[in-house]
């Protein structure tokens, strides 16, 4: 009821305000009937339909959707072939990685025979330096033992001597007699033994 | 009267024609269907006239309904059905632009007439037949006969199944419109009581705050239902379109 007697009063407003010809014209455009089934608008609607999506369809079948479809494609195209690219790389790399490591193995392999190898030189090296210098030694020993033997039996021999002249001089001494060398030896080496 | 809900449907001659006694003046409905072909057609040849490798904001917003579109109808008619990617392609937007069109205010609702939707659904419809008879003659007839249905009932099926077939362009078509005109004529009743309310001073003004804020609701459910039903539209159109390409299997 309210809102009946708002709209009624709302409506006389607007015909104060615009005069009759806008309600006439808001009321009896479609003859009363209501517009969305009036007919009589019927071909004039069909008609530019088919205008307007006839001419939307063709701008959307040979431009727009040729560009957009075009666009995705270039870009799927180009992201396969950087992922292409990218396992290009990957496996490159990887392969100069395994190249790497089998130089690496190598290197360390050769450094360690070369370091045996050296190892091994300097030890035969030592050892006949060693081997020399110990026969030089024995050789020099050997002499020396000689010269103390050679030494020691002359030293031996003068024993004899001396204790003989240091008898002849004491019994001179002692006695104030004479001996014979052949009597004085005889004695020392009874003395002596 | 400005409070007249129906009045936002009527068709006013801005260029008045005629041939042979059939009216075919340029109404404002002609002018909204130009603007809706102008500014689609216009946006989108524009937005992708960069082709770049990686989109702009507008590019973006073409790829996205472009790929939106082209999913939907490879999903529902497989790739087979991307033949008639232009078709379903135009029809959404067509029919998306329109409604959104429509829900600036003062502005024509392309698809509120029924005579429009019924064009658009019988243009699918008879594609649909024209298609299926084409590619698999009375093969397509296999469309009403589903699979594994005991013999007793088949002649039942099979009825029901060629009524629901006819049925498709009425339900297609009074889908779209009926939500539209609906929609807009809520709106324009909700908002006629604010204004209507208003008049009767303070008590009015505070009681129009509930259609207000009713009105404002509505605008965002309208605007929910414009997508949505291009977007019905169109699946359904996908989903008859995989009809004609494979009437037997489903």
């Amino acid at each position: 009821m309210i809102i009946d007697q708002a709209w009624a009063a709302s409506s006389e407003a607007t015909q104060s305000e615009t005069g009759t010809a806008a309600d006439a014209a808001a009321h009896g455009g479609g003859g009363g009937t209501f517009p969305p089934f009036d007919p009589a608008t019927f071909a004039s609607q069909l008609l530019w339909l088919a205008i307007t999506f006839g001419i939307f369809y063709l701008i959307m079948g040979r431009v727009v959707i040729p560009r957009v479809a075009g666009i995705l494609e270039t870009r799927r195209d180009r992201i396969s072939r950087d992922l292409d690219e990218t396992q290009r790389l990957k496996s490159e790399s990887e392969a100069a990685h395994a190249a790497y490591e089998h130089e690496l193995a190598e290197a360390k392999r050769s450094a360690h025979a070369i370091g045996q190898e050296a190892t091994d030189k300097a030890k035969q090296e030592a050892t006949a330096e060693r081997e020399k210098v110990e026969a030089t030694l024995a050789v020099k020993l050997g002499e020396a033992e000689t010269r103390i033997d050679a030494i020691k039996q002359k030293a031996l021999g003068e024993v004899g001597a001396i204790a003989s002249d240091t008898t002849d001089a004491i019994v001179k001494e002692l006695i104030g007699g004479k001996l014979t060398k052949a009597e004085i030896s005889k004695a020392v080496s009874a003395a002596s033994k | 009267m400005a409070n007249d809900p129906i009045k936002q449907f009527h068709l006013n001659e801005l260029i008045p024609l005629e041939i042979g006694g059939v009216d075919i003046s340029f109404t404002n409905s002609s002018l909204f269907m130009v603007a809706t072909v102008v500014l689609t057609s216009g946006f989108l040849i524009w937005a992708t006239n960069g082709r770049g490798m990686v989109p702009s904001r507008a590019q973006s917003l073409a790829e996205i309904s472009y790929e939106f579109v082209a999913g939907m109808l490879r999903d529902s008619a497989g790739s087979q059905g991307m033949k008639f990617f232009p078709l379903v392609f135009s029809l959404f937007l067509f029919i998306l632009v329109a409604n959104m069109f429509g829900m600036f205010p003062y502005f024509f609702t392309v698809t509120s007439h029924i005579i429009i939707t019924v064009a658009l659904a019988l243009l699918v419809f008879l594609t649909v037949l024209g298609v299926g008879f084409l590619k698999h003659g009375f093969g397509f007839l296999k469309l009403f006969v589903p699979s594994g249905v005991p013999i007793v009932i088949l002649p039942l099926v099979v009825a029901i199944e060629i009524i629901s077939f006819l049925a498709r362009p009425i339900s297609h078509s009074v889908r779209l419109f009926a939500n539209m005109l609906a929609g807009h004529i809520t709106l324009k009743v909700f908002a006629g009581f604010v204004v209507s309310l208003s008049s009767f001073g303070a008590v009015g003004i505070a009681g129009s705050i509930l259609p207000m804020l009713m009105t404002i609701g509505l605008t965002a459910l309208e605007f929910l239902v414009a997508f949505l039903q291009a977007y019905v539209f169109t699946m359904l159109t996908c989903m008859y379109i995989n009809d004609a390409l494979h009437p037997g299997g489903h």
